[in-house]
Order: C-alpha cells, then structure tokens, then sequence
C-alpha cells in the first residue's frame, strides 16, 4: 500500500490508529487487560510490537497492567497501556503514582457506556471528569479527545510528546464511536531522527537530582541503569526522590506538579475554531460528539443560521479562556456530550454566568444524531 | 456483514478516491446476537459517522428487517434475503429479493460466503462502485487463500441482481 516512504491513505480504526501512532511513537512497551471497546488497541499491538523488538504483556489484570508501563518507563521504554471505563478506575492509583513519581506514559481509555460495567459495546463521554479527578490528591492531568481517525493518530503522537516533556501521565481519552470507526486517514510517521531523546541526561551523575524544580519543566528522568542514582516513591520526597515529610517541602511539590501543566498552558492548549467570527450560537463539543456538531452545525448554515463550533482536542487542561473569547459575542453556549453534564461545568465557569450555557445531554448508549442538536438549536 | 461493510468502505476510500465510513452494532454476545454494519460512502467529508436516512438497507433476516426499515428513506433501496426476509412492508421504496444464502449455499457451496454474496447484489442493483475495485478491496480482506471463493460469491451475487 505504500509508494516509496510516501504514505498511503488507509482505511483502518481509530484503535488500529493509535497502535500505529504509538510504534511510529517509538513505543516499545505495552501491558494491558483487554477491554471493549478498547482491545483491539492491545490486540494491535501483541502483532506488531514483536516485530520492532519490543514488548507486550497481557497481565493479570488492569492495576498490574499499569504498574508495569510506570516500571517500563523508569526503565527507559516509551510505554502505553489502554483500556475502558472499569479498567481506568482500577488504574487510578498508580495514575496517581506516576503523577507524584513524575514518571512519562500513555493511557488510551476508549469511554464506553457507565457507570460500573455498564454498556460495554456502546459509546459514552463519562470519563472525562475521572481523566481529570480520577485518582486522589491535587495532581495534574492532561488528557487529549480524538474526534477521527487521523487525529487519533495525531493525538497519540503528541500525547507521548508531551509526556515526556512535562514527565507525567498523558490521557488519551477517545470515545468508542472513534474507536471503532472504520474511515480513511493518512498516518505520516514523525521522522525517528527529529524525534528528540527527552530522557538523556543534562548533568552528570553525582549532580543529577529528578526532582529538583526550576523552570518551566522537569529536569529528564534518565532511565534506571545508566548509572544515575535516584529513589522513586509515592511518598511526597526531597529532590533526590527520598522520602520527606516536611510541610514545606510537601507544599512546593504538590505546588510544583499542578504548576507544571499551568505553565505549560500554552503547550497543551489545542482546539479548533469553526465558523465562530459571525456566530451567534456557539456549540461546544468534543471526539464523536463533534461531529454530530459539525454536520449540524453545516446544515444549520446553509438555512442561513448563524452557528458556530468550539472544539477542544486538549480538554484537560480545560481552555477557559480560550473558550470565554469565543463566547463573547454569542447569545448561548451550546455543550453537546455523551454524559449528563461533565465538561458542560467547566463551560458555566470559563463563561462565568455572562452568557447563557443551554447544554445537550444523551446517554444510554446512542450518539448525539445531528438531527437532534438541530431540533434543540430551535428552542435556543 | 462487518467484514462485508469493510470491504465496501475501503472499495470506495482506497480504490475510488471517496470517502467512507464503516460502523457496527452489536451486543455484548461473543456470537449468535445481532449485528448491525453501517456504511457511508461520500464525494465529500463525513461528519457524524453513523448511518441514519438510508439509500440502502441490505437484511438477511426478517428481525432487520423488521427493526430497521422504518430508517430507509421513502424512495429507497431495499434488498432482503428472500430465504428469510418473508414480510415486506409495502411502500414507496424499491425492493430487490434476492436468495442470498441458496447461492452462497448452493452455488457457492459455502454458506459463510453469504456476505460476498451480498456485497455483489449491492454493486450490481446500484452500480455505485466499479466491481473491480470492490474485488480487490476482496482480495486485500479476506484470508489468504480464500480470495477467489469470495470473488465468485461477489460475482454470483452481483448476476443475481441484474433484472
């Protein structure tokens, strides 16, 4: 399929897109528990990661699962785990672990129909205020939302990416209409020589201290066995990762993490802008929900309404301002979201009561149809 | 039939320059539940990737029927299994009964080619592909092995849809 390094376009599923972005990654570590509707990311992968000299590890279960990515990646491996909604609960804790740890990985959490196990085979946006407040303690969280198959792709690229920059946990939190689509999409491979080693080290072993803080991000985390000495532990720990239990130190750290992601606000920050210079009804939408949006929102148009789109790829970090400017002028913010109201709170506070937000809301396990957020426009 | 909405869908996209979307539907069953495979075929972008007012509706069985014709649109294109599919409703929209699974069977001689079989009296009642590419969107799906099986259901399928 492929014409000399020129790539083809394919047609393939948004998981299937997410294993070829994570090799393409230089992701040589996976350990899972398969899930639907997220499986055929690890299916995926136990094909192609022998290939490349890496390794994949079905293990007992999801909490093992991710204490392994955080292994493999203090061990130096670009690392990925992926799973559904029960599964991301049961990962919590060492979510939690890797944030404090300040150690680099990937989940992929294909949302499907909740609470508990729910609607395994159907799709939801439920677990979009678990990406940000899922595990305990102030943390930080970064957590990207693919609305096609190309773009999970993309955002699975960048979400290693910025991992490694920021040294934390990124969330790849994809839907599973996005999942399981079948659709055309071109994957063009970052070239592996302008893929810069994040882990190498900046200063030689007796001065090297993981956890000291300055500047905008963290120093690298080298990679166990490169005769860098260091301690890893979830306890709140001194610069060189001992554990302490001074109160002020604790503050800075926790400080520290949060201020991380705030700083680097415009390194996350990632959203689409549709038609939103004449709007005057601004939807806000985000993965398959956005495309109910975009295909309501162009009939919507050509009946000459004035409607336009806000589409957050980065949705944690939340863009509040971003999100404020482009509601200005609008006389109502529409969120449209497979949940009863998650991200539609955090609209009501980048907006802060001065336009009115007229949310959209579906669950039960079917897709917003245009049809549906062109019937609610009405009464807006 | 996912398979079959597959090959549909990369026929198009990769052999045609179109675009298209494949989905499906299905219950938490390993096998022996219904399925549902959803396709979209456009000259431009797709946005909401589900079928919803539909050109087409293939069933092979009389519950698909029975569920999903109410979403094909008015003037329509029907095709059912005549082997399953006894009721049809009446109505504006054209229907094609072929004998999907006697030919896979029969003329085939295998019945899990009923799918190909379909796929051909898709592309021969509308001609909105160019058998050529669905064939080797066949080719480049099913196993190794078993693409010239396939080409003969698809070919079989696609007579059987001529008037």
């Amino acid at each position: 399929m492929e014409t000399g390094n020129r790539p083809a376009p394919r047609l393939l599923t948004g998981n299937e897109a997410v294993a070829h972005a994570a090799i393409d990654a230089g992701v040589r570590f996976f350990a899972g528990y398969p899930i639907t509707p997220s499986s055929e990311i690890a299916e995926s992968l136990s094909v192609m990661l022998p290939k490349v000299g890496g390794v994949f590890i079905q293990m007992e279960d999801e909490i093992a699962a991710m204490s392994a990515v955080i292994g493999a990646a203090i061990a130096g491996a670009k690392a990925l785990t992926a799973t559904s909604g029960p599964g991301f609960s049961l990962k919590q804790e060492a979510i939690g672990f890797a944030c404090v740890t300040e150690v680099p990985c990937v989940i992929a959490n294909v949302m499907r129909g909740g609470p508990s196990t729910g609607l395994p085979t159907l799709p939801a946006q439920g677990d979009v205020m678990q990406a940000r407040w899922g595990t305990h303690g102030d943390h930080p969280a970064v957590a990207l939302c693919p609305e096609r198959v190309s773009e999970a792709y993309t955002l699975t690229l960048r979400a290693f990416d910025l991992s490694e920059r920021l040294r934390t946990p990124v969330i790849l939190l994809m839907d599973e209409v996005i999942g399981h689509v079948t659709e055309k999409a071109l994957l063009v491979p970052p070239d592996p020589a302008a893929l810069p080693d994040l882990r190498a080290p900046v200063s030689p072993p007796a001065e090297y201290r993981p956890y000291r803080y300055s500047g905008q991000v963290p120093p690298p985390l080298v990679p166990f066995g490169r005769g860098y000495r260091y301690h890893v532990t979830g306890l709140l720990h001194d610069e060189t990762g001992f554990p302490s239990n001074d109160t002020r130190n604790a503050d800075r750290q926790v400080r520290w993490l949060m201020d991380k992601v705030e700083q680097n606000r415009r390194l996350l920050t990632d959203f689409e802008l549709v038609d939103v210079e004449d709007a005057d009804v601004l939807l806000f939408a985000y993965g398959a929900s956005a495309r109910s949006a975009k295909a309501a929102l162009r009939i919507a148009r050509s009946q000459g309404r004035k409607v336009g789109l806000f589409r957050p790829r980065t949705i944690w970090p939340f863009p509040y301002g971003e999100l404020a400017a482009a509601a200005h002028n609008v006389r109502a913010v529409v969120p449209i979201e497979m949940n009863l109201g998650q991200l539609s709170q955090e609209v009501s506070l980048a907006v802060c009561g001065k336009v009115p937000v007229k949310p959209l809301f579906k669950v039960g396990g079917e897709p917003v149809a245009p049809d549906e957020v062109l019937s609610f426009l009405e009464g807006v | 039939m996912i398979l079959a909405g597959k090959i549909l869908a990369e026929a198009a996209a990769i052999y045609e320059d179109k675009n298209a979307t494949q989905s499906q539907s299905y219950g938490p069953e390993a096998r022996g539940g219904a399925s549902r495979s959803e396709v979209i075929l456009s000259d431009g972008d797709i946005d909401f990737p589900k079928a919803t007012h539909l050109d087409l509706l293939l069933c092979l069985t009389q519950e698909a029927c029975d569920k999903y014709m109410a979403d094909l649109k008015p003037e329509g294109l029907l095709i059912a299994d005549s082997r399953f599919v006894r009721n049809i409703p009446g109505g504006r929209h054209r229907v094609v009964p072929v004998a999907i699974s006697d030919i896979a069977e029969n003329e085939v001689g295998r019945s899990v080619t009923a799918n190909m079989v379909a796929l051909g009296v898709i592309v021969g009642a509308t001609g909105i592909l160019k058998p050529e590419s669905v064939e080797r969107a066949i080719s480049a799906r099913v196993p190794r092995g078993s693409e010239e099986l396939n080409i003969k259901a698809f070919r079989l399928g696609m007579a059987a849809a001529r008037p």
